[in-house]
């Protein structure tokens, strides 16, 4: 049986919480304070995941804010950001506007602004 | 030109105490922004975690300033960009200067102050060492590689451990650069745990507590920096010096209210949280004058900022329709372990008020109380307060109603 303690990233509060560990199945988790960090802390364990947010570039070379729709797993990061660095938007970007659609898994690269 | 309501900052405090003002019956708005377009600082704030407490949802900077400006565009509020107010009379004149029009003063009735606040720099701290290319304050950073699509860096140290600070460690790191260290000076770092873990541990990025940057070496551009540990009352211990090799310095060393302007009018700063002094209404000593968010007083969360806002918005459009209440005269009080608390006066018993504040230090296992005319009536326990972490207490009317000079908050 293990421990592992994990900062919840969820919200501003930080919680601490433990989950504790079987082998590779979790047979308890404390100290979370809402559904969310739970559910973080199930995941963290398993297979760590974040938001990425960044920037492209549009084609007249100013740079537009994006994020991925979803939780990317976090050992993508950098493989993702490579595939980000090449992409070249032409004209206006909205909010939402699928950047790149399926960037990993089903997951897709939207603005988050207008530009 | 004479004007209602004249609100200097389209950030995130000015764009929400807008909406509250118009929603409140205020039609003759007008937004003055220094910027080319609204929404202040969140522009460059491309990472998520905004709006949680409002929205429910982990929205962008750049995603929770639209949610805004949509509303200000919905109800046709004015605004004005590129317009830099250059001055703020007692009388409430507002002179502005902006490229399409020139200087232009306008007579307002009443004024919102949200201009926000301004990253400490380097020579706020007296870093020795020699002035190369190379150092920026974190917020430069971030706008010149959010923003502008500039490359900053590619070695790169942190001093200070604030939000800002951990943010941009992540931030450059994803970009390709290496961060090799950020520093605290203090025991602790002021930033949430949370960014703590998602932008340093993360990405195996060392965090030196009780550290500060002794030397910053370089000709034309910064050639590395020395870092030593510091004592209890923060002086660097001889002898714990540390070389590292960078080209670029960020300091991430806290956030200043932006106050020029309020001074100008004549506006009572308070020295601990470097804004304005603020009835529950967040009107200043000048009647007319408001003032709200970071120019107020430095908030973690722009949910917070948001809130104020809107409460201030709304008291700028009751000072308008001259239906203020002023049934009391209530000084809020700094207890032991309390460095501030907003806002300092209560001028109204019939409404709740809720009291910002923050601590002095981290206490762990403390209680917080609260004197009402120096007798307690109410303390709760607390496992741990710091002071990166804004607290809040709501004053109940029916409690208020009963007092009659003081309300102080203490921790024991």
């Amino acid at each position: 049986m293990t421990e592992k303690n994990i900062t919840c990233i969820e919200c501003p509060k930080g919680c601490l919480i433990t989950v504790r560990l079987d082998g590779s199945k979790i047979v308890g988790i404390s100290g979370f304070s809402c559904p969310r960090g739970k559910t973080y802390a199930e995941n963290e364990v398993v297979s760590p995941r974040r938001v990425l947010t960044t920037t492209v570039r549009k084609s007249d070379g100013s740079v537009v804010p994006v994020k991925t729709d979803k939780p990317v797993k976090k050992s993508e990061l950098f493989d993702l950001m490579a595939k980000i660095n090449k992409i070249v938007v032409d004209g206006k970007v909205s909010i939402n506007d699928i950047i790149c659609k399926n960037i990993t898994e089903d997951i897709n690269l939207i603005a988050t602004d207008n530009k | 030109m004479k004007r209602d309501l004249v609100i200097i900052g389209g950030g995130p405090a000015g764009l929400a105490a807008a909406v509250a003002a118009y929603d409140n019956g205020v039609k003759d708005v007008l937004i003055v922004e220094r910027e080319e377009r609204l929404g202040g600082i969140l522009l460059q704030c491309i990472h998520n975690g905004f709006g949680l407490t409002r929205f429910k949802e982990s929205l962008t900077g750049s995603e929770y300033a639209d949610r805004f400006v949509k509303e200000v565009l919905k109800r046709s509020i004015e605004y004005m960009t590129k317009a830099t107010v250059l001055n703020v009379t007692k009388d409430k004149e507002v002179t502005i200067v902006n490229p399409e029009t020139g200087v232009l003063k306008i007579q307002a009735k009443t004024i919102i102050l949200a201009m926000g606040s301004r990253e400490r720099s380097r020579g706020a701290l007296n870093i020795p060492g020699s002035r190369p290319a190379g150092i920026f304050s974190a917020g430069t950073a971030q706008k010149f590689i959010n923003v502008k699509g500039y490359s900053v860096g590619k070695n790169v140290v942190i001093l200070g451990s604030g939000d800002i600070g951990l943010i941009m460690a992540r931030r450059m790191t994803l970009e390709g650069a290496s961060v090799k260290a950020v520093c605290e000076i203090m025991h602790y770092s002021s930033g949430l745990n949370r960014n703590i873990e998602q932008c340093l541990n993360d990405f195996n990025i060392p965090l030196y507590l009780n550290h500060t940057i002794t030397n910053i070496e370089g000709d034309k551009r910064v050639t590395g920096v020395t870092i030593s540990k510091v004592d209890e009352n923060r002086k660097p211990i001889k002898g714990t010096e540390m070389h590292i090799d960078c080209d670029t310095v960020l300091f991430s060393v806290g956030l200043i209210p932006e106050n020029e302007l309020s001074k100008n009018a004549g506006v009572e700063i308070s020295p601990s949280t470097k804004g304005a002094i603020t009835d529950q209404n967040r009107q200043t000593n000048i009647d007319g004058i408001f003032a709200c968010g970071n120019v107020l007083h430095v908030h973690d969360l722009v949910d917070f900022v948001s809130e104020e806002a809107e409460l201030t918005g709304k008291a700028a459009a009751e000072y308008i329709a001259d239906k203020f209440v002023k049934n009391k005269n209530i000084e809020v009080k700094n207890g032991d372990m309390i460095s501030y608390i907003v806002p300092q006066k209560i001028t109204d018993g019939n409404a709740n008020v809720k009291l910002f504040f923050r601590v002095k230090n981290v206490v762990r296992d403390c209680r917080l109380k609260v004197l009402a005319d120096g007798k307690e009536i109410f303390a709760v326990k607390k496992s741990i307060l710091t002071p990166g972490e804004m607290q809040t207490y709501t004053l109940r009317k029916e409690t208020l109603q009963n007092i009659e000079n003081t309300i102080e908050l203490k921790v024991e």
